[in-house]
């Protein structure tokens, strides 16, 4: 018999999407029966009380969980986050009931061993709960108890070669879309640059020294599928530079309907033969093709390369061959001053091993914004504060008209003294000999 | 229950201290067939909703199935999936950034007894655990938040919502009907862990009542300057208050400027927000981050506020089912939901999505408020 009664989230045990209500049940259940003879480190029932302490949220609409308490493994400033039951006598399970936040593998690939290894280990010392994945990137195990941090650690490290992620004013835990892994529109590999990145500012991400968090996203293609543009201080958004590839034959089954166009994956409803003028070139937002003695044309110069043409025929159009990447900054979800989309900063960067040139404009950001952001000011709202001119300083780049959308259409342009002949010290008698007062 | 070491020395924390290695390298876990033709990958096709696959240039094909998941899982969930991996997969598999599971195989025989295997696996309540789904045109797992299982500033739950609306949209996870695919996020405050500001559909947490002042502690829990500073519209200024006959530091608050940000109970727990009927849920719609056509897109507030109603938040899911359906009854062929209702204009797009325009949904944040204005005379009646 269960712990406690849920009557209300008993009630999300039915309906076809996968229940979280019946996972936890199923958990809570294992955990009693510890068929596998665990000597837990935590409560064994530690399930059954995250699952009353939800049906009293669901009961009363408000969360039970008090603010994280300053709790963390020697010599890290992040990747344990403190939380703490605020009805601790009822539900004493979960008193104690921290958050560890585990460095996922790029790409998110695993083999079954090793995700058994990190359950013998959650479960030995946790709550074998988990976020696979957080919204970061990590995976998340959720809830442990102070004494085991430092275990859970010490076991990670020795024994599975497995680091902690990042939390709080640092660099949080770098995340990467599958890339050339196993996609055709893969720019750059996320994978390497996403690892290469994350190795090498190992003490940014566990050493909070930043005003506030920052992120690194790493998106193979304009398509953007982690997302890095509207949620990373820096996105990598990869890209080229030369010619779309055209398989004219392709363009013909296209066109004749033996290929399916993206794929396959709008067969769900009858959209009518597939035509290339409706579907493709009219869509193009640049207007650059056209077919012309049944060819698809294309004036490249003029491709901002949105992918459309190429997500719709995969088997007739591909990415070019000089290939490298974008970075835009600033991206940030709402809190405070509202949300920002990241803004471009380096249009056309190569992405080649050991990253030298990437690294340099990190690090020039990171300079500036460590000595000028406010506490828990983002970069982007420091890039408002303060103006992109500040940003092009703090980085050594060239302005280029594809960094804005559009000129300043007020002339209030803050002219420095050196821009400007002759200086700004002049001599008013100097000036008054010609304009009487 | 008696404490196991795992050799760690409290005393002497740095002896044979490893730190500062990072994750696992990737490779390590890639299967043999994305190991070979990594990099040399040509194109890909969908066999069903939920199964593609991907051809390279040395003729490889590597078979994936997409099925759906709970982010809140199970070591006794991630056990079974481990052995569905090495039953069909021998042993790999990887999860996708909307929480999705990919169980990827090298021949094409292997895809129908993996799908067959996942299709009848169910939970004890009755729900699948692992449906195929998920790609193309159709809506793929919701990203989503925390909620009241884990978090101190939530203002609505998260996995709970997201199983009721996964329910009701469920049809369109497992088919491709849709102009254009449709990203569905959940955020339970605006902290938004979860960055739904850029979705098709978000679901965003919020409450409406400002802080409670808790006099007795906040001095005492709090650096004063750092709440005062966190508030984004200064509604937040120091106080001297009588309590029990003692004058103690403390704030107070301008109620009228609040914007219920909660950003200020994020630097001091005596200034909680969490209120039954306060806090509920705000609808977002429009937004994308893909560059495809068009632009990156930021979602827009559709509906400003809807009630709590655990455990299946009936009203969040159907009006979101009515905004869907209404986009899929009138939206062309690729154009995503926020293009649909620039396409035919915002004023038209309330009034085919049946939804209420209130003064609440009209900008009065600051600078980008105006830019969201009517500045012309082009409107449609």
């Amino acid at each position: 018999m269960a712990k406690h009664e849920t009557p209300l989230l008993d009630q999300l045990e039915s309906g076809p999407w996968p229940s979280f209500v019946s996972d936890l049940k199923q958990q809570a259940e294992v955990r009693a029966k510890n068929e596998a003879n665990v000597e837990f480190q935590i409560p064994q029932d530690v399930v059954e009380d995250l699952i009353g302490v939800l049906e009293l949220s669901f009961k009363h609409g408000r969360t039970h969980w008090k603010h994280g308490g300053i709790v963390g493994v020697f010599g890290y400033g992040g990747g344990v986050i403190g939380r703490y039951c605020d009805q601790p006598e009822k539900f004493p399970g979960v008193a104690h009931f921290h958050t560890m936040r585990v460095a996922q593998p790029s790409g998110k690939f695993y083999t079954a061993e090793y995700l058994r290894q990190l359950c013998d280990l959650w479960d030995f010392r946790g709550s074998g709960v988990t976020n696979m994945h957080g919204s970061t990137g990590d995976i998340i195990f959720l809830g442990t108890t102070t004494p085991q941090l430092e275990e859970i650690f010490y076991e990670m490290t020795h024994t599975h070669n497995q680091d902690l992620g990042g939390s709080g004013s640092n660099l949080r835990t770098p995340a990467d879309c599958i890339g050339s892994a196993r996609c055709e529109y893969a720019c750059y590999d996320t994978h390497a640059l996403c690892y290469h990145l994350t190795q090498e500012y190992q003490d940014e991400l566990h050493r909070p020294a930043f005003p506030y968090k920052f992120k690194f996203k790493f998106d193979g293609c304009p398509n953007c599928c982690v997302a890095s543009i509207a949620r990373a201080d820096m996105a990598y958004i990869g890209t080229w530079r030369d010619d779309i590839p055209i398989d004219q034959e392709a363009v013909q089954a296209y066109i004749g309907g033996e290929l399916p166009p993206n794929g396959g994956g709008f067969a769900g409803r009858d959209w009518g033969p597939f035509d290339i003028q409706k579907e493709v070139i009219d869509l193009c937002p640049t207007d650059c093709m056209w077919m012309e003695d049944n060819k698809l044309m294309i004036d490249n110069k003029e491709c901002n390369r949105c992918m459309h043409c190429i997500n719709v025929m995969p088997r007739a159009l591909r990415i070019g061959e000089d290939r490298g990447l974008s970075i835009l900054v600033g991206a940030k979800a709402p809190i405070l001053d509202g949300a920002q989309m990241g803004s471009m900063l380096v249009p056309f960067i190569k992405a080649e091993e050991p990253y030298d040139e990437i690294k340099e404009i990190i690090e020039g950001i990171w300079d500036w914004w460590m000595e000028e952001g406010k506490n828990r000011e983002r970069l982007g709202e420091l890039m408002k504060r303060q103006g992109f001119q500040k940003l092009l300083e703090a980085t050594g780049l060239k302005p280029d008209p594809r960094m804005v959308s559009e000129p300043r259409s007020n002339p209030y342009i803050f002219w420095k003294e050196e821009e400007v002949e002759g200086g700004w010290t002049r001599d008013i008698n100097e000036f008054r000999k010609h304009h009487q007062r | 229950m008696a404490f196991v070491s795992s050799g760690y020395n409290p005393d002497k924390p740095m002896e044979n201290r490893i730190s500062d290695i990072g994750p696992r390298k990737f490779d390590e876990f890639y299967p043999p067939v994305i190991a070979k033709n990594k990099g040399t990958w040509l194109y890909h096709e969908y066999i069903q909703t939920g199964v593609y696959y991907h051809v390279a240039k040395s003729g490889d094909k590597v078979f994936t199935v997409r099925v759906g998941g709970a982010r809140l899982m199970s070591t006794t969930h991630i056990r079974e999936i481990c052995e569905i991996a090495e039953k069909h997969c021998d042993g790999y598999l990887r999860f996708t950034t909307r929480n999705n599971i990919e169980f990827m195989v090298d021949s094409e025989d292997k895809v129908k007894p993996l799908v067959q295997d996942l299709e009848s696996r169910k939970f004890a309540g009755g729900s699948f655990k692992f449906p195929v789904g998920g790609t193309g045109a159709g809506i793929t797992n919701i990203v989503h938040t925390q909620g009241w299982v884990h978090c101190h500033t939530p203002a609505t739950d998260a996995s709970g919502p997201v199983k009721a609306t996964m329910d009701v949209l469920f049809d369109d996870f497992k088919n491709t009907r849709l102009p254009a695919k449709l990203r569905v996020s959940l955020a339970c405050c605006l902290n938004m862990c979860g960055a739904v500001h850029c979705s098709d559909i978000a679901i965003l947490g919020y409450h409406r009542k400002p802080p409670l002042l808790d006099h007795e502690y906040l001095d005492k829990m709090c650096e004063v300057p750092l709440a005062i500073a966190a508030c984004p519209t200064a509604a937040i200024r120091p106080a001297k208050i009588e309590f029990e006959g003692k004058k103690v530091n403390s704030v107070a608050v301008k109620e009228d400027r609040c914007m219920f940000c909660g950003n200020c109970y994020t630097m001091c727990p005596s200034m909680p927000l969490a209120d039954t009927e306060g806090d509920g849920i705000v609808i977002m719609a429009g937004g994308k981050v893909s560059n495809r056509i068009s632009p990156p897109e930021f979602s827009k507030v559709v509906v400003a506020f809807i009630p709590n109603e655990a455990p299946r938040w009936p009203q969040t899911t159907a009006t979101i089912k009515q905004i869907i359906e209404a986009y899929a009854k009138g939206a062309n062929k690729y154009e995503r939901l926020g293009d649909w209702a620039t396409r035919i204009g915002w004023e038209r797009f309330f009034e085919k999505c049946e939804l209420e325009f209130t003064h609440h949904l009209i900008d009065d944040f600051r600078d980008p408020a105006y830019f969201t204005w009517r500045q012309t005379t082009q409107f449609k009646f």
